[in-house]
């Protein structure tokens, strides 16, 4: 048999992932999330913090809840029945990173925990750094006058 | 002396048996079908160990212990050890066989290493050079998830087509004895690349490299699918299984119902969310150590090819876009010489 | 009402991630990353912001989220800063998340051990 209809035939006899309800699945527990995160936002306004500091203590509270859900192992079963609703939320980023650091801390604290934290989330930091470097060239420049 | 069939088949000559296999599994084997055939189940997937590599060696070591014990010998009387784990420099399979301070080969062939081994272990005692030799394979899920894929904390979903990793170890010790069931050939597998990306598509990527050892099993002794009571390949799960199963077919090779797969008879699929099935050295050592092994003394199956299967991938070849190639060896294990 | 929005962007947003990964087999790290450069590049050419404002934290708490957070930190600092703002935009603007994470992963770690999986009995 040649590769490519050998290909083919992987392809026929390969079951495709439920796209319905893993679709619905995420599109509720990113709604959950989002909500969840709506409401910490109205309580920090509500409480007289402006909207730039309220939205950044909205993260870091999400963070602090994405964190723990991953020490006591719920974030994982969340993650296998939500898929991207719970992996494209900031608590999925806070998961991200506190996963690998609970997974190599038997390598230590400094190429164990320290040295794998970014693993799964560095490349996040990375071309988010760079493309909005990229964004303030323009913008400078622009501002400028010289674009 | 063995003498070479064709290309790829050594017939072994000299009677080599296997006496004695011990199993020793994680909680989630324990749960599945072929339970009441594993020697050790364990409660604690750390085996009380701190690390997941750590507990994989004390499996190891534990089913090493068990099956001297079983066969009523003590490690002095076992020339050589050969055993190959799944993880970075064979640590698992090394660091628990080494407590036994017995002269020792360390092998690779990914999750085919209980096939390999036994192979290597066959041929040496048939040359004379050694009584009696452990062949044995280790794997464990959470330590291969951390090694090959993602931290176990992570929420991601498995792909529909992915194995599970089986936690355990599986040994056989082969012997120059006169007592069946003996293993009389022994096909080495040549590594096939069909160009499977997929990393959870193992089965796909390994079906290829199956179905081409069993058809030059079959070419080499000049044997028919028939021949054999029973022709069960390694982890290639369901999916895997019914690739090799068309492969075969295209071949010219009839298989029927006797072809089956270690990596479905060892999970339930309903029940245990296992997916495409299982898979690992274990799923091969452990089911053959089991369940085979205990088919074969009771004489409910008296013929078996025994076709361990490999994906051959490391992080870095995936990552570097490199595609899955897949090995394959097949054992045959016969009650009568 | 506010919150029905939030569900309903929030939602979507993992809906069109799980869609890349059911059919394209797009591995979720590619989807991540693609998703804040997305996110700060419709930012910066003004079209993120608006679903900000119909959507509130619907549009901030996933990812995309993130990538108009560093483009507009980006902003805002050569606004104040000059041409330095380039440089110190970006991790001014995430520095609160960021050190969270890194803070409270770390004090997880010290309290956390690795698990298998739950098993279904």
């Amino acid at each position: 048999m040649e590769k490519t209809k050998y290909q083919e035939l992987v392809n026929e006899l390969s079951p495709n992932s439920k796209i319905i309800s893993n679709t619905l699945k995420a599109f509720l527990i990113g709604g959950l999330f989002s909500i969840g995160g709506q409401f910490i936002l109205n309580t920090f306004k509500s409480a007289g913090i402006a909207q730039d500091s309220a939205a950044t203590y909205t993260s870091i509270v999400l963070i602090f809840i994405g964190v723990l859900l991953t020490g006591l192992g719920l974030y994982q079963r969340i993650g296998k029945f939500a898929g991207a609703g719970s992996a494209v939320p900031i608590t999925g980023f806070a998961n991200a990173v506190a996963s690998p650091a609970i997974e190599f801390k038997k390598e230590g604290h400094i190429m164990g925990v320290g040295a794998r934290m970014f693993i799964l989330a560095g490349p996040v930091i990375v071309f988010g750094t760079f493309t909005s470097m990229i964004v303030g060239v323009f913008y400078y420049f622009s501002k400028g006058g010289l674009l | 002396m063995a003498k070479r069939l064709g290309e790829q088949t050594i017939k072994i000559d000299n009677p080599v048996s296997i006496i004695n296999t011990a199993s020793v599994v994680g909680p989630k084997e324990g749960q599945g079908p072929l339970a009441r055939y594993f020697d050790v189940v364990l409660d604690d997937i750390l085996h009380g160990c701190e690390s997941w590599e750590k507990a994989e060696s004390k499996i190891v070591e534990t089913a090493l212990n068990k099956v001297i014990e079983k066969a009523d010998l003590s490690s002095r009387d076992i020339d050589i050890i050969i055993a190959g784990d799944l993880l970075d420099q064979n640590t698992g399979s090394t660091f628990g066989v080494m407590h036994l301070n017995r002269p020792f080969w360390g092998i690779f062939s990914a999750c085919s290493n209980i096939g390999q081994a036994m192979s290597i272990g066959a041929l040496t005692i048939d040359s004379g050079a050694a009584e009696k030799i452990i062949a044995g394979a280790s794997s464990h899920f959470c330590s291969a998830e951390k090694q090959f894929r993602t931290p176990l904390e992570l929420g991601n979903q498995r792909a529909p087509t992915s194995t599970w990793t089986v936690t355990g170890s599986g040994c056989t010790i082969l012997s120059n004895s006169q007592d069946g069931p003996f293993i009389t050939h022994a096909t080495v597998g040549k590594i096939v690349d069909f160009g499977v990306v997929d990393a959870a598509n193992m089965g796909a990527a390994m079906a290829p490299a199956a179905a081409d050892t069993i058809a030059a099993h079959f070419r080499d002794t000049r044997r028919e699918p028939s021949y054999y009571d029973l022709i069960i390949t390694g982890d290639l799960g369901y999916i895997g299984r019914e690739l090799a199963f068309r492969l075969m077919g295209d071949k010219g090779y009839q298989l029927d119902d006797t072809y089956t797969d270690c990596g479905i008879k060892i999970f339930d699929k309903a029940k245990q969310d296992t997916h495409s099935g299982g898979s690992g050295c274990a799923c091969s050592a452990v089911t053959f150590a089991g369940y085979l092994f205990n088919a074969l003394k009771e004489q409910t199956l008296n013929k078996i090819l025994f076709v361990p299967t490999g994906a051959l991938l490391s992080p870095t070849s995936s990552q570097q876009g490199q595609s899955i190639p897949g090995i394959a060896h097949a054992v045959a294990i016969e009650n009568t010489r | 009402m506010e919150y029905m929005k939030a569900f309903l962007v929030g939602g979507l947003i993992c809906v069109i991630a799980q869609i890349l990964v059911d059919k394209t087999k797009m591995t979720m790290p590619k989807i991540l990353v693609s998703f804040v450069v997305i996110g700060c590049i419709l930012s910066a050419v003004g079209l993120y912001q608006p679903l900000v404002d119909f959507g509130g934290a619907g549009a901030t708490v996933p990812l995309p989220g993130f990538g108009h957070i560093l483009a507009r930190g980006v902003m805002n600092e050569i606004d104040e800063a000059g041409f330095m703002g380039i440089f110190t935009g970006a991790f001014k603007a995430m520095a609160g998340g960021v050190a969270a994470a890194v803070v409270f992963s770390y004090i997880a770690s010290l309290i956390f051990n690795p698990k298998e999986p739950k098993q279904k009995k």
